[in-house]
């Protein structure tokens, strides 16, 4: 929903603190989701997240989440689907240049990113190629199993 | 005056080397292609390009026809990719053309029509041909152009491009790791836009590019250079300038009426007020148009860190030479062109 995806990007800084709190508990429940089995946890997890997510950013489920870095506002609803900042065609009142209806989500991308400590550090960081396999699986599940994995 | 006027031939040049057509110069040392556009930037030179818009038609013919307008007077020609989302002949195809004239083109492209499978299959193919310079772009939305229906794909941005691109020259490797057995000799290069908001993110933009592999830089239109100065003050701030070749973009405007279009329809674009005041005041407005080009690249030459100018002039292609002559910012060099060499030597001969 458009209203509330503005909503998020003002709120970016306790939405971006929210979300270390609940990564922090999603890292500590790695043994209860390895005993589940991440596979039976995906469905309703990535259900779970894209209603969420979906209310909050209009969330596009790409399944590599970058809301920290992007100041609270999702690339992927960007028309060019630009994961590196703004093109070249942002109009006069910060409006985007395919949809003039809505505000280009760069601009609020960096507007959100101001609001996050290191955020505007964070959106500077290049961002690789979306890995189009992963669209519709959860970034939560895919964050514990990536740190965990590592560790 | 038209290309192939009075005065080319005597000018000095740079490089003893260049090419018998479709033969390729050997690559100097800390260059990473084989063209002549990378050499000129290296050797310091103030670099023009030119930007040749690609025929409806399948006749290579139309496509000479519209690179021989810049002999003389550029060091680079662009090759637009489906500009403004609209079908014309691939960029791929114009720069395989030109090279074999032994022009220098600088392939476009975009990702809007093409995901990542095809555009590295296109990097490889333009190297095999012998283009050298390719710009990598996010491109236009399909709303913009002659067909609105088409699928946009944007399965890269810019960025990941110009990341993917290094990586197959560099690691000699596709983006899935699979290994590449020659690699494309190629100068990459991305666009910026100084006018564009939010105008404080936009050298940070030129920063990710950098990062992600950008060595040249061609910007859109500039006409208001303060925004041009503040957006280089940001690159030296961040320690851009001596990582990047800027090339900044600038077009001769046909008439005031032009130039309010220009503002209104293409987004991103700043046109000052005073300066479509003075072509609506001017009794020969494409004429004031030239003028006030030739007098912005006097003035974008001496800002701190640009390396050349990327001079855009669609449907007034013919006036390119003009500008850049008048503008002097070759200084007596003539950047080579398929004759070039040939009138030297026969005024040699008649000497």
């Amino acid at each position: 929903m458009y209203a509330l995806r503005q909503w998020s990007v003002r709120h970016a800084r306790g939405l971006n603190a929210f979300y270390h709190g609940f990564e922090r508990s999603l890292l500590a429940m790695h043994g209860m989701f390895r005993a589940i089995g991440y596979q039976r946890l995906e469905r309703p997890v990535a259900a779970v997240e894209k209603t969420v997510k979906g209310l909050l950013f209009d969330c596009r489920m790409c399944g590599q989440c970058v809301l920290s870095s992007t100041g609270m506002s999702c690339p992927m609803n960007c028309p060019k689907t630009l994961r590196n900042g703004p093109c070249g065609g942002v109009r006069a009142d910060n409006r985007c240049e395919v949809k003039p209806e809505m505000m280009c989500v760069w601009v609020q991308a960096y507007h959100g990113a101001k609001r996050i400590p290191g955020g505007v550090e964070a959106m500077s960081a290049v961002q690789f190629a979306v890995d189009h396999r992963q669209q519709g699986r959860s970034s939560w599940l895919r964050v514990v199993r990536e740190r965990k994995g590592a560790a | 005056m038209a290309a192939g006027g009075a005065g080319k031939e005597g000018r000095s040049v740079i490089f003893e080397d260049e090419p018998v057509p479709g033969y390729p110069l050997p690559i100097l040392p800390g260059h990473t292609s084989p063209g002549r556009f990378e050499r000129v930037l290296r050797a310091g030179g103030f670099a023009v390009t030119t930007e040749l818009a690609p025929p409806d038609s399948a006749d290579p013919e139309d496509v000479y026809r519209r690179a021989r307008v810049f002999d003389g007077y550029v060091d680079a020609i662009n090759a637009t990719d489906g500009s403004g989302a609209n079908c014309h002949m691939s960029s791929l195809a114009v720069c395989a053309l030109l090279t074999r004239m032994g022009y220098a083109p600088i392939m476009q492209i975009s990702c809007r029509d093409k995901n990542r499978i095809a555009i590295q299959g296109d990097i490889l193919g333009g190297a095999a041909m012998g283009v050298c310079n390719m710009l990598c772009l996010t491109g236009d939305g399909v709303q913009a152009g002659d067909h609105p229906q088409a699928k946009p794909v944007f399965d890269l941005d810019c960025v990941s491009l110009l990341q993917i691109a290094r990586s197959l020259r560099d690691d000699h490797k596709f983006q899935s790791g699979r290994k590449i057995t020659a690699a494309p000799r190629v100068f990459f290069g991305a666009a910026e836009n100084p006018s564009a908001l939010p105008h404080e993110w936009r050298a940070r933009r030129l920063a990710k590019k950098v990062a992600a592999g950008a060595q040249f830089i061609q910007t859109q239109y500039c006409y208001e250079l303060p925004l041009l100065s503040r957006f280089m003050a940001q690159a030296e701030a961040l320690g851009l300038i001596d990582k990047v070749y800027i090339l900044v973009g600038v077009g001769p405007l046909r008439s005031a009426k032009a130039a309010e279009w220009m503002r209104t329809h293409v987004p991103g674009m700043a046109v000052p007020d005073a300066l479509i005041a003075r072509l609506s005041g001017a009794q020969d407005q494409a004429r004031e148009g030239r003028n006030i080009c030739v007098e912005l690249i006097q003035a974008i030459r001496e800002i701190r860190g640009i390396s050349g100018v990327h001079v855009m002039a669609y449907r007034q292609e013919e006036s390119v030479a003009e500008v850049i002559d008048r503008s002097g910012v070759l200084k007596g060099r003539a950047p080579w062109y398929p004759e070039r060499d040939t009138i030297k030597a026969s005024h040699r001969t008649a000497s």
